[in-house]
């Protein structure tokens, strides 16, 4: 007569317990009252004794795992004797192999329950994870706001369908997620379909203010030396036809900077910070659909001429939509140029992984006092957002204290 | 009953003009399958291409004494029988190779030549299936009460088909003015006549159809044949009775291109044996030279003319366009036909 | 307007077109003498005569090409087959000669020639001569597909058929020749080949049906606006190709729920084609997977309680609408 040996509740407050040690191993003979499995309740280690005599058939779950009260955890029979009935219904396979986390979620008592569900209509987690929309359905909750994962499927299957989501847009239960707007307050609109760019734009930077913490930093400089700089360059380069632009010396200046600083060239890694050996600046430039940010590579080590040919040449393939992926991928450091919009200053948002961006302003004519008298003077300025995970103020600031000096004295860029 | 009528010694009463022009479209068929033939292993022409080399007397005899506004319909190996009922010889060179100017604009090929200029009803392709068309015809001729005839060609194999049966009855059934003619050309494909008909002379199956008349020829002899298909034109015309001429020929080439010229299923020497003495155009000039009806430099302006005619054919159907992708759906429907695109998202 | 059978519409049709135009005639076997082996052509030979109501022999293939050479110069045939199971044997006179000829000829030839007779089952017939091969046809272009359910479509449709000019092939209901309905008398009536029609305007369900298995899908409907106040609307697309699929698209999109009927067999049938629209056009639209109601999978068979359970009967239609909406 086959016997089991259970994980019996052995305390009032006993819900599961681990198997410590087997004692005995399949195929050991047992008699009735021998200690065959060491286990661990939440209070003490027990050693469970088997009821019946014979041989250790089987054993089903195996030492260190965890397993609800009630569970099986071998099987005494004679050596001849038929238990198949008994490792099935069990569940056996189940708790043998499945690991602690999850043989924990199952019932509380009696029998492990088979893979085979009951007459209830299995919610969308229980089948495999995927969920199952009619494509109507789909198009509903997307319109509406409502999530589907919080709905629960009244078709065949758990499908959800059009009456469940009418149901949830009247009970008003579903949760909005947070960025679709949930109605139109009346108010006429023309939908417009998202671009597979806006749709990309949505998501990596949903990624960014939302689970980054940003700061920002503001500074104005002057740019009074970068103008003269500038005339002057494109006065001794005029034969070449090169024409080199503020943004360039931006750019230039940033990655000039940013060599200095490699605490700021960086990105979070979630365990790691990754400090960035090569300075690659991202340039934001605005399309007709959206905001693509091509990437200048090593940029610190580029001459004002190259910055200048191979950011035109970036813009241009941008505006073509002649680029790889390669192009506007992983950028270390981005720079946001409003300027030319007339916008004084704002604040951008971080292009990940990058951990900083630079949001610049115009450049504009201003009253400043210089050595006690007021002058006027051309002045940008610009606004660092930072990743305070990676980057700290006083990171921030040095770097923009830097960035500020060389724009200020461009000559440094030269040397 | 079938009629064997042998050497014809008399050439018709047909003048000079008549004789040679006869003399002409052979040489024209000949020269123009030879060029069709070397287009198709250079590649400008695919598919299936079957040439008429060999069988020249049997398209010419029969086609030249029809009129203009008599219907022509024959089966896939049509190159010839279109030529000489009058279609332009770029159009169909064309055709052949898949372009916008040819007679189908590109869509029919080889097999489907059709003109509805000149009442050249195809070019058709699935053994026996035009045999009931002409017959339809045939009976518009006669519910229209004209005089016109319809001339159907058709191969040997199509003798031993059902379709045969059902349109040479009902041909005799209501009395159509259509002229059947076999060209039996021995082959089948590659199946000899006699390993296919249990009956030796084909058009000794007349005699299955009241009021249908059979006759057996030696196809070979443009000028037999003429005067044969003259016959059975004559009965059509003022009689609406059908015939049923079968014209012995030979094709002295494959099948099609991709048969060799000495197939496994006859003998080098068999078609040598043809060639030599039984070439239809080498045998006609023959009779026009014993009746001084052409002199050498005759021979030589004809093969300078036809000449020029096959070159041109062939530069036409070089210059002309392959078909517009839009093509593919036009000439579906009397309309235009948006269901095609719309199901078709990627094409 | 008079009730009147759905063979006496198409004899009225087949009348008043053959009065009209001197260039159409109708021939086939039994359509003189014997006055129609379904009875749609008689009167007619007593009227035009043998040359324009021609008795054919048992001859599909052979009289099947005579309508196209026929058609080729410029008459305008009608060709009957006593059923459509026996045009199985002209089948390449329809597909290679009939629906070919204007495409391989590069537009030169035009085919207005009409093939009609009827289709499907009738009663115990069996196996040889029960069958609906309308997919058959309307998988191949160069032809047009209608299929009349009711005798004012039978007549609209085969005037219209008539006067196209390309070749159509018109599937009667073998068991629809005795049916009746309202039928305009006017001699200008015509129903345009291409469109659908809504038999049955619905808000819950659309079902797309042709032929005789519309009755039972109107009865179908019927039973569950009463038992289960499910409205359904109730489309017959009539020309099977071209179908005039914007229709059947358009009520989906209302109803966002689909089920189609056909007597045909279900492998590559009619709703096949049907069903690709609708997911390539209204995925979007969808609350349902859509369902087919078709004949069994079987060839016809004898015994009358078989043959009943071959064809899609209203019970089996009801099935499919209450699973489409969820009902079941």
């Amino acid at each position: 007569m086959a016997s089991r040996i259970v994980m019996s509740k052995l305390s009032p407050t006993m819900e599961e317990g681990r198997v410590l040690k087997w004692v005995k191993q399949e195929g050991d003979p047992v008699e009735s009252g021998d200690v065959v499995v060491e286990v661990e309740t939440d209070k003490a280690t027990m050693e469970v004794e088997t009821m019946g005599s014979g041989v250790l058939r089987k054993i089903l779950v195996e030492e260190d795992a965890t397993v609800p009260t009630g569970t099986t955890l071998g099987v005494v029979a004679a050596e001849d004797e038929d238990i198949s009935a008994i490792i099935e219904e069990s569940g056996a396979v189940a708790p043998a192999a499945v690991p602690a986390a999850a043989a924990a979620q199952g019932p509380a008592t009696g029998e492990p329950s088979a893979p085979t569900g009951g007459a209830a209509v299995p919610s969308p987690a229980e089948d495999g994870g995927r969920l199952k929309a009619s494509p109507l359905a789909k198009r509903m909750a997307d319109e509406r706001g409502i999530r589907l994962e919080a709905l629960h499927g009244t078709g065949p299957g758990g499908r959800i369908i059009k009456r469940d989501i009418e149901a949830a847009a009247s009970a008003g239960a579903p949760t909005p997620t947070a960025a679709t707007p949930q109605t139109d307050y009346g108010i006429p609109y023309e939908r417009v379909e998202l671009s597979q760019l806006r749709k990309a734009i949505a998501r990596n930077l949903i990624q960014s203010l939302g689970p980054i913490p940003h700061f920002f930093l503001t500074r104005e400089i002057d740019m009074g030396e970068v103008l003269r700089l500038r005339g002057e360059l494109n006065e001794s380069l005029a034969e070449s036809g090169t024409k080199i632009g503020v943004n360039d010396i931006i750019v230039k200046t940033a990655a000039q900077a940013l060599s200095e600083h490699p605490d700021v060239n960086v990105s979070f890694a979630g365990d790691h910070i990754r400090k960035f050996s090569r300075v690659d600046i991202g340039i934001a430039v605005a399309v007709p659909d959206g905001l693509i940010t091509p990437v200048l590579r090593d940029a610190a080590n580029k001459g004002l001429r190259q910055i200048s040919a191979e950011s035109r040449d970036l813009i241009d393939r941008t505006r073509e939509r002649k680029l790889t992926p390669e192009d506007y991928q992983g950028a270390t450091f981005t720079i946001s140029n409003l300027g030319m919009y007339g916008i004084d200053e704002f604040t951008a948002v971080i292009n990940p992984p990058a951990a900083t961006i630079l949001a610049v302003g115009a450049t504009r004519e201003k009253p400043v006092a210089v050595d006690g008298a007021v002058e006027i003077r051309p002045r940008m300025r610009v606004t660092l957002s930072c990743d305070h995970r990676a980057v700290d103020g006083a990171m921030g600031a040095g770097f923009l204290a830097t960035f500020a000096e060389m724009l200020e004295n461009p000559l440094r860029l030269v040397l | 009953m079938a009629t064997k009528i042998t050497q014809s010694d008399k050439l018709l009463g047909l003048d000079r003009a008549a004789l040679v022009e006869m003399l002409r479209w052979m040489i024209l068929g000949r020269r123009f399958e030879e060029r069709a033939g070397e287009m198709y292993q250079l590649g400008e022409v695919g598919g299936f291409c079957h040439l008429y080399i060999g069988q020249e007397a049997v398209a010419v005899g029969a086609l030249t004494p029809l009129r203009s506004d008599d219907y022509v319909i024959t089966a896939y190996r049509d190159h010839v029988h279109g030529l000489v009922r009058g279609m332009d010889p770029g159009a169909i060179m064309a055709e052949l190779f898949g372009r916008i100017d040819g007679s189908s604009k590109g869509k029919g090929g080889s097999m489907h030549l059709f003109d509805s200029s000149v009442n050249f009803l195809g070019g058709h392709a699935i053994v026996g299936g035009h045999l009931p068309i002409a017959v339809g015809i045939g009976y518009a001729i006669r519910y229209r009460d004209t005089d016109q005839v319809c001339v159907c060609f058709l191969g040997d194999s199509v003798a031993n088909i059902g379709a045969f049966n059902e349109a040479l009855n009902m041909a005799a059934l209501f009395q159509l003015p259509v002229v059947f003619i076999i060209e039996n050309n021995q082959y089948g494909m590659g199946t000899a006549v006699h390993r296919a008909a249990a009956i030796e002379n084909l058009a000794d199956r007349a005699c299955a159809y009241s009021g249908m008349q059979g006759w057996t020829i030696e196809g070979m002899e443009v000028l037999e044949v003429r005067r044969t298909v003259e016959l059975a034109v004559e009965r059509a015309r003022s009689h609406k009775l059908p015939s049923l001429i079968e014209a012995k020929t030979y094709r002295f080439v494959g099948h099609s291109m991709s048969d060799p010229n000495y197939g496994h299923y006859r003998t080098k020497e068999e078609v040598h044996q043809f060639k030599a003495h039984d070439d239809p155009i080498k045998g006609y000039i023959e009779i026009l030279r014993a009746h001084g009806t052409i002199k050498e430099s005759d021979l030589s302006d004809i093969e300078a003319e036809v000449k020029k005619i096959v070159d041109d054919s062939v530069e036409f159907a070089k210059q002309s366009p392959v078909p517009q992708p839009d093509d593919l759906y036009n000439d579906i429907y009397s309309e235009e036909y948006p269901d095609a695109r719309r199901r078709d998202p990627w094409r | 307007m008079a009730v009147i059978t759905y063979r006496d519409a198409l004899n009225q049709a087949l009348r008043e077109e053959m009065r009209r135009d001197p260039d159409i005639f109708l021939m086939g076997e039994e359509v003189g003498a014997y006055q129609g082996a379904y009875k749609v052509s008689r009167g007619l030979l007593e009227e035009f005569g043998e040359w324009r109501v021609r008795d054919m022999p048992i001859a599909e293939l052979g009289f099947t090409g005579l309508g196209v050479g026929a058609a080729m110069v410029g008459l305008r045939p009608i060709v009957e087959y006593m059923t459509w199971s026996f045009a199985l044997l002209a089948i390449d006179g329809i597909v290679n000669s009939a629906a070919k000829m204007r495409y391989m000829s590069g537009g030169q030839f035009k085919m207005p020639i009409t093939f009609r007779g009827p289709s499907g089952a009738a009663n115990q017939l069996a196996a040889t001569h029960s069958q609906a091969l309308d997919s058959w046809y309307a998988h191949v272009p160069g032809l047009k597909v209608v299929a009349p359910a009711t005798a004012r479509d039978a007549k609209g449709l085969l005037k219209s058929a008539i006067r196209d000019d390309d070749p159509v092939v018109f599937l009667e209901g073998e068991l629809l020749y005795g049916s009746k309905d309202d039928v305009p008398e006017a001699e200008d009536f015509t129903l345009p080949l291409g469109v659908s029609e809504i038999k049955r305007p619905g808000r819950d369900v659309t079902v797309v049906v042709h032929s005789r298995p519309l009755h039972s899908a109107l009865a179908a409907a019927e039973t569950l606006e009463r038992e289960d106040g499910i409205s359904v609307e109730v489309i017959d697309p009539r020309t099977l190709r071209p179908m005039d699929i914007d229709t059947v698209l358009e009520s989906v999109r209302r109803t966002n729920r689909c089920v189609i009927v056909e007597e045909g067999w279900p492998v590559c049938g009619i709703g096949s084609q049907i069903v690709d629209d609708i997911q390539r056009e209204a995925f979007d639209y969808l609350d349902a997977p859509i369902a087919r109601v078709t004949g069994a999978d079987a060839p016809h068979p004898y015994a009358t309680n078989l043959e009943q359970l071959h064809f899609p009967q209203a019970d089996l239609i009801v099935k499919a609408i209450r699973q489409v909406c969820y009902r079941d």
